[in-house]
Order: structure tokens, then sequence, then C-alpha cells
């Protein structure tokens, strides 16, 4: 991001009003959240008497943390949540790899239909469907199980599909014919040459879709109900019930929800940029 | 993101005319020329590799559509066996029942968020093409809230307007005193939901003009300083005709978006106060009221105003770099 290119233009006189407005926004983006960090650290006396933006007496008071992660049964929300994750990802990089490799590397009968097929399916919002979505999967007796989400999450995700198809466009074909020569079967040459090579693609992928299956409310939220089903979302939705108006242990729930994103985000800033710009713009 | 440039399509053609050198193949017509291309081993490889893909395809998108359609004609509660076909009978009711009609209102609240946010992100995203101070720190948060957890952003907006809360403290602070119960009135509150809408999706289509902006050639701008182009032409002629493409991506992403809003009011208000919207409505008459046939109609009608205003879309900004295969 940070290329030569980027300096080549310095900001015009009246950088002030422009740096103000950086100001208020960041000010816009961070005061809601640090407010709720917070009132994460307060007792809930100081939650009822003080005002929002009052500072706790114990900035290092970690009870509501405690509450939360205990009575909101985090640890198993955590752990459902990693294993839908890896299975999902798992499943898309898979699927999503094989299908490019298919369409971009075969000419068949029929090759149009089902790249019309695929572009056909962005075009349907998985919301819109979803009442019909249930009864397939519901029909398969999913329901309320980790599967349903899994399978969703693998079945609708054209948008890793792209990304693949760019990315494997440019790999050389004269990589697979070697490879041929050599005694290669389609399936070698895709798990030897073109998987391998597909690296970068399978970052970007990993990284969109373990953000969006990580954030996700809607699917669990319909499909898991029971409450060792939890999802960081459902459960974290849960706390609504029982914990009323305790805001101290919401915000530490909120807050335990939001660390893990911001710490992947400052890691992998650059390739989580670029892999949203992409995935979006499918 | 941009498309791929001319020499990466020339290079997909050459791929797609790729020859492969024949002969010299084992196989049962070793011998003919183009042995490969012909035996049946090479013509159900790729289904092979397309089999569970495509299983997944149609079992998740293809037959739901379909049985969504099928539903909509009948008066089918979901669980029992038998179900009534009832003709057009949904689709009247959703039309002529204001209570179903008015959650289109409120995507109004959304819509016009929309434009609030793509103006701010473009805004931000021109300022930040420049290169200044804490660039990387700024850029970073904007775009943060994209990716925070719904249900997080939702109780960390809740807590935001309550009495007392985050949003009457800092008015408090700079002088302001209210009383006003944000999420108490219809249009309050859908302002304030719509609000959140922006706060959260802003920095997303900032990320997407980001890009756009800076795959533009330097030399251009180079051109036009020499030119005498102030900055205000250079953003009229040479970032604004670039990142067309983009605004109009979001411009179709904000409306399907607008009308597919779910999330953040189901968290905060549970779609109280009027702030039902078109999904929350059809989750309620499926999995609440057991009206699976008039949630599928109400989802049909949903999904095709999203196809009529992408095809509008499409209409009026053909893309040309639609190049599947």
């Amino acid at each position: 991001m940070e290329g030569p290119r980027s300096s080549r233009r310095r900001l015009p006189v009246g950088g002030a009003l422009t740096y103000l407005s950086l100001i208020v926004a960041s000010a816009v983006v961070l005061i809601p959240l640090a407010v709720v960090f917070l009132t994460s650290l307060k007792t809930s006396e100081e939650v009822g008497s003080g005002g929002a933006l009052s500072l706790p007496g114990n900035w290092f008071n970690f009870e509501n943390y405690v509450t939360a992660f205990n009575d909101g049964k985090m640890l198993t929300a955590f752990g459902n949540t990693a294993f839908i994750l890896v299975f999902s990802i798992g499943g898309t990089v898979i699927i999503g790899s094989m299908t490019a490799y298919a369409v971009d590397r075969f000419d068949f009968r029929g090759k149009k239909l089902v790249m019309a097929g695929f572009l056909i399916a962005t075009l349907v919002p998985s919301v819109t469907t979803q009442v019909a979505t249930f009864q397939v999967i519901n029909s398969f007796s999913l329901v309320d199980t980790r599967w349903a989400p899994i399978l969703l999450y693998m079945g609708t995700d054209i948008v890793s599909v792209y990304i693949f198809l760019q990315f494997i466009r440019g790999i050389p074909v004269s990589l697979d014919e070697a490879a041929r020569l050599d005694g290669a079967n389609a399936f070698t040459i895709y798990r030897k040459i073109i998987f391998p090579l597909l690296k970068p693609a399978i970052a970007t992928v990993v990284i969109i879709k373990g953000i969006t299956t990580y954030n996700d409310f809607y699917i669990p939220f319909l499909y898991m109900h029971s409450e060792d089903l939890g999802t960081i979302s459902t459960a974290l939705f849960r706390f609504k019930g029982p914990f009323g108006a305790h805001w101290e242990a919401i915000s530490a729930g909120a807050i335990l929800v939001i660390v893990p994103t911001l710490v992947v985000f400052l890691l992998l800033q650059r390739w989580i940029y670029n892999g949203f710009a992409q995935g979006a713009t499918k | 993101m941009t498309g791929r440039s001319s020499t990466d399509k020339a290079e997909a053609d050459t791929l797609g005319r790729r020859s492969r050198p024949a002969g010299r193949r084992r196989g049962p017509t070793a011998g003919r020329t183009r042995s490969w291309r012909d035996s049946p081993l090479r013509r159900i490889t790729p289904w092979l590799f397309l089999a569970a893909p495509l299983a997944l395809l149609i079992t998740f998108t293809y037959v739901p559509v379909a049985s969504m359609i099928s539903y909509s004609f009948t008066d089918w509660d979901g669980v029992s066996p038998d179900r009534e076909y009832v003709g057009f009978d949904n689709y009247v009711r959703i039309f002529t029942r204001p209570e179903f009609f008015r959650v289109f209102f409120v995507s109004g609240y959304y819509l016009a968020a929309s434009v609030v946010q793509i103006a701010v992100a473009l805004y931000f995203a021109v300022i930040l093409s420049f290169n200044l101070r804490f660039r990387s720190f700024f850029k970073g948060i904007l775009f943060f809230p994209y990716l925070i957890n719904g249900v997080a952003i939702g109780f960390v907006f809740l807590y935001f307007f309550q009495d007392g809360g985050t949003l009457d403290s800092v008015l408090a602070w700079l002088g302001v005193t209210s009383d006003h119960p944000w999420l108490g009135d219809p249009t309050s509150a859908n302002v304030s939901l719509a609000g959140v809408s922006v706060w959260r999706f802003t920095g997303l289509n900032f990320v997407l003009f980001l890009g756009a902006i800076q795959s533009i050639p330097g030399e251009l701008y180079e051109a036009a300083e020499l030119d005498g182009a102030g900055k205000w032409k250079q953003f009229r002629h040479i970032i604004a005709p670039s990142i067309k493409p983009v605004i109009s991506l979001s411009a179709i992403l904000a409306i399907s978006g607008s009308l597919s809003v779910f999330e953040i009011p189901y968290i905060m208000t549970g779609g109280a106060t009027g702030t039902q919207t078109f999904v929350i409505q059809t989750i309620k008459l499926a999995f609440q009221f057991n009206k699976t046939g008039l949630a599928s109609a109400a989802a049909v009608v949903l999904l095709l105003i999203i196809l009529l205003i992408t095809w509008i879309q499409r209409r009026l900004v053909p893309d040309d770099k639609v190049d599947l295969v």
C-alpha cells in the first residue's frame, strides 16, 4: 500500500481542515467503543451513579470479564465458532479452488452453463431464500447442529470461486503440461501444482471468509437454537436476557468478542484491506 | 479488483486456446492426435472436480429459490404435511395490507443513510489518497468498524443511545443538554439505527474507493498539473471517471443492502417502535407465526425487487469488464 506512488503527492495548503475532519471521524469511530471499554471495567454501582464518560475507579477490575466469560458461556461459544470456522473455511478453499481449476483448465460441454449457474447465484442474496433454505436443512435433519452453518457457508460462497478463478488464470498452463508429460493426472496436477501456487488467493479467501463467518449472526441465530451450540454472535446476543440492564457485563462481553478481531486486524492489516477490496468487487 | 488489464486479458485468451502437445499419450486411443482431449477420462475429469461444488450450489441456491416460489402460492405453515394452493392470495395480501407494506418505508431511512455513507467514504478516500501524516492510522480507524461483530455493534450502540448513555454524555460535555429518548419514537429510532449502519459500513466503501483511486497512474496527475489543472479539476476529470465503476457498485450494494437490513435493528430494538424491516418481518412470519407461504411470497417480492435493481444498474452503467471465462 505504502508504495513509492503514495509519496507522489503532497496535501495542498489548507491541510488543517483536512486533519480536523480526520480527527472528528476518528472520534466518532472511537468514542462509542472507548465508552463500552470503560464501562466494562466499572462496578455496577459505578455504572449506576456515574455518567457514561466517567472513568472506572479501578482500571484493573476484570470481574465483569470473568462474569461475562463464565455466565455467558463464552468458552463454548469460542469453541463452536472455531469448529465452524475450521470446517467452513477448509471446505470453501477446497471447493472454490476445485471449481476454479475445473472451469479454467478444461474445455467441456456444459461449461458455459456451469459458469452461468455460478454467476446467476451471485444475484440471489441469501437473506431472501432463507425461508426455503431452512426447509432444505430441515429435510437433512441438520437443524440445530453445527453442520447446518458449515454447509451453508461452504455452499453459497461464490465470491471465493471468483477470487480463485481470477488467480488461476495467471498460473501458466505450461506448468500443467510439463507435469502431464511426466505422467501426472489431473488430480495430481491440482494438488501438487495448482493448489500450492494459489497461496495468495487462499490467504485472501481465508481472511474474508474467516472474518465474515466469525461475525455472522443470521445463520447461527436461525439454525442453532440450543444454548450449548451458541457461536460468539448468538452467545453474545443472549446477554440481552439474563444481564438485562447490567451494562458492565454486556460491555465486557462485547469487548471479549471485539478483541480477537482487533488483534487479527492489527497483525494482517495490509492483506485485510486487499482481501475485502478484491472480494467485494467480484 | 479494477478488472484485469488488457495484458491479463490477452493472456487469458491465449490460455483459452492453448494447444496441448498431443500424441505420446498413454491411454485407450494413444497414437491418434489429440488423444487426451478425446479420451472418456478427460471428458469426465472436470465433472469430478465440479461434483461437490455443483451439488452445494444446487442444494443451497437453486432448490431454495424454486421451492420458495412454489411455497409462495400455498398457505403452508412450514410443519404440517398438507398445504393448499391459494394462487396469488399471499401476494395480494402483501401489497394490500398496509402493515406489510410499511417495511418498505423503513428501507427509505437506510437508503438515505447509504447516500451519506458513500459521500463520507468518498471524501475520506480522496483525502487519504494524498500523502498525509498518520495516513495508515486514520485508514485503519475508518475501516475497523466494518470488521466488528454485528451483535457487539448492536450493544455498543444500545448503550450509545441510552438515557444518560454515551450520546447524552458527549452532548452534555459539549454543553448541550438532551432529554431525547433516541430510540423512543419511530422517526428518531430509525434515524438512529440508520446512523449505526453508516458508522458500520462507511469503512468498506472507503477502502474500495481508496483502492480505485490508488490504481490511477501518478503520471496522469503530473500531466494534469503541467496543463494547469487545479485540485478540483483533477478530481473531476481524473479521479471521478476512474472510480465510476466502484461507485456504481457501491450504489447497488447500498440499495439491495437497505432492503435486506436485519441485524442491527433486530439486535437493538427487535423491530419495535416502527423499526421493523422487510427481513425481520419475513423471519417473524416464517419462524414465529409459521406462515411459511406468506413469508415465501414476501421473500419472492424482495428477490424480484433486488433483481430488478441489479438489471437497471447493469443497463445504466454497462460493465465492460464482465469476463467469465
